[in-house]
């Protein structure tokens, strides 16, 4: 059984198109206009149980608006739906305890009491039986250092301190899933290291699936199995990061400082069988691009250095925001 | 299953111990009005001891029996919801596993104990000191205001989550919460008892709900009803809660399935 199985799943949303004007507003309190927006759709996407999934697009993609709907808080317009197998809309009350979700920018905590009495109160909603919550308590506060903040109330805590209550409580009846939207929006990197840190440690030990979508794609990178890219709606990319680099030609980059001058159709033709991209950068500086199915750094260099003596060499990765950005910009490319 | 429930009634009532302030104000807010009311009902009265059949001191009895049981009645759940709604918050209560209206309903009891106890019980007791006010000395009287009492509560509770409501339709219902609120305590019975209303208006409350809010337990409790007539108000109680839950019910699916959430 997959954790998320979803099938054509679509969502629209109706919105109120206001006429200018004096008569317009008139017009509008008797006869509204809609316009409607499609924000997801038709999107088919399967989880397997265990997984670590992010789940990326540009504001306005879609992302919120689909975890909305595996929560169970929006109902799908169309499409078919299972997530631990439940419709999570229909069956709400019974699919949400199997679910866990963290929203970074929503506190799911009671603001004005101590963080102790919002635990003890999900222990009665989830019906978790002492012996498990004590233990289970016990070792999220010692893993989340949770220890000095249980007693305060959740208005006086830093945003950092917040959010790792806010996943303890997410966490504390031990669902099989997790959704984390933006969970590390605004937190310093400390704390970001240690809520990375903590999530893999769940996910191999307990085999939580965690669904995340965020801005930050270290995030992804330091966590994820697989992402989904999200584009207008439709999902326009789906598999590994590092495939994800090589399809849409984020190769890495090398820098050369060559001892002199050469001309740009010498060196290509040194390596005209591979392939690699020359560039001129400035006086005795290039810059070869790797593009191909598998192309490897010493290779390049294995074709130049019996030519020309080469002074200085820097390798640059691809950065994952590097080629987010530009199939944000460029649009789906040869995918 | 009641657990939870309970358990979110304790914890508002927790959290009504933390706002003090609103208690002590509170205080002074039904002082006042229990005093207005009886000065002008007096006026009214003047040397006649009794009009339309209600005593004087019947009437003492029923304007603070009837503002001590708005103190456990009442309740914010209307502004409570519409807030929520406004701000998406309604959308994280989705994620927990109770239906967020009954949720709301027991919060709003924790609320309506807590004032009862902190607030009513030692009300009653000061101002039967002040004001010349005749209580009922037997248990079953008082049982059956109990009764009666809940049922008004329950009653109010699911006029405000109706209320409340409305704000998934119509974002900005504040103007509605306010007229509801001055609905409630005229046609409730809160400021004038549903005798003293014209035939006609007597009429056609007795087709609503309100009556059963504050009239039904408070004239209980001040005129003595005779047993008969105490079955047959309960019974109107009885139908009201039952009734008003189908437009609960169906204006909470339908909100559900058009949920927007504001702001992300």
């Amino acid at each position: 059984m997959y954790s998320i199985e979803a099938q054509g799943l679509t969502k629209d949303f109706k919105i109120v198109q206001s006429r200018e004007g004096m008569k317009g507003a008139f017009r509008d309190l008797f006869d509204r206009q809609y316009r409607t927006i499609r924000a997801v759709d038709e999107i088919d996407l399967r989880i397997n149980p265990g997984e670590i999934v992010g789940y990326i697009g540009e504001n306005g993609a879609g992302k919120s608006t689909t975890i909305k709907m595996l929560t169970g808080i929006l109902q799908p317009t169309s499409g078919d739906l299972k997530v631990n197998g439940y419709d999570p809309h229909g069956e709400r009350e019974q699919f949400v305890k199997t679910i866990g979700v963290v929203f970074g920018q929503r506190s799911q905590l009671w603001w004005d009491l101590a963080v102790r009495e919002s635990f003890r109160l999900l222990k009665k909603l989830y019906s978790i039986p002492d012996e498990d919550y004590h233990r289970h308590l016990n070792r999220l506060t010692e893993v989340l250092e949770m220890g000095p903040l249980l007693e305060q109330p959740v208005r006086k805590l830093s945003l950092g301190q917040r959010m790792r209550c806010e996943l303890a409580a997410a966490l504390i009846h031990q669902p099989r899933l997790l959704f984390l939207d933006e969970p590390t929006i605004g937190l310093d990197v400390l704390v970001k290291e240690n809520i990375r840190r903590f999530l893999k440690q769940i996910n191999e030990e307990y085999g939580t699936t965690i669904l995340l979508t965020t801005h930050d794609l270290s995030d992804i990178e330091a966590l994820s199995h697989r992402v989904v890219m999200l584009d207008k709606g439709k999902i326009i990319y789906n598999g590994g990061l590092p495939e994800l680099s090589k399809q849409w030609g984020g190769g890495p980059r090398l820098y050369l400082e060559l001892k002199e001058e050469w001309a740009l159709s010498a060196l290509q033709d040194f390596t005209k069988d591979i392939s690699a991209e020359w560039q001129h950068i400035e006086g005795r500086c290039y810059r070869v691009g790797l593009t191909g199915p598998d192309p490897s750094v010493s290779e390049v260099l294995s074709r130049v250095v019996p030519h020309a003596s080469i002074k200085e060499i820097r390798i640059e990765e691809a950065k994952t925001e590097d080629i987010v950005r530009r199939i944000y910009q460029e649009g789906v490319p040869h995918a | 299953m009641l657990e939870k429930y309970m358990e979110l009634m304790r914890l508002r009532f927790l959290m009504m111990l933390a706002y003090r302030v609103n208690y002590y104000s509170g205080i002074i807010i039904y002082s006042l009005n229990i005093g207005v009311y009886y000065f002008l009902w007096m006026a009214i009265y003047g040397d006649q001891s009794s009009i339309n059949g209600t005593s004087s001191v019947q009437m003492a009895t029923y304007v603070a029996v009837a503002w001590m049981s708005r103190a456990f009645y009442f309740n914010n759940l209307d502004r409570e919801i519409a807030q929520e709604i406004r701000d998406g918050t309604v959308a994280v209560q989705l994620l927990r596993p109770y239906s967020y209206v009954l949720g709301k309903g027991f919060q709003g009891l924790g609320e309506g104990v807590f004032r009862l106890l902190l607030f009513s019980v030692p009300g009653m007791v000061i101002v039967s000191f002040i004001f010349p006010i005749q209580l009922p000395s037997d248990a079953s009287t008082w049982g059956w205001f109990a009764i009666s009492l809940l049922f008004g509560f329950i009653i109010n509770t699911q006029i405000n989550v109706l209320t409340g409501l409305m704000a998934f339709f119509i974002l900005n219902n504040m103007g509605m919460i306010r007229a509801k609120r001055v609905i409630i305590d005229l046609l409730s019975g809160l400021v004038i008892p549903i005798t003293f209303f014209p035939g006609w208006a007597k009429e056609i409350l007795s087709y609503l709900p309100f009556q059963g809010i504050s009239y039904v337990p408070s004239t209980i409790l001040a005129k003595g009803v005779p047993l008969a007539e105490v079955i047959t108000f309960l019974e109107v109680q009885l139908i009201w809660t039952v009734l008003l839950w189908v437009p609960i019910r169906l204006l909470w699916i339908n909100a559900r399935r058009r949920l927007v959430v504001q702001g992300g």
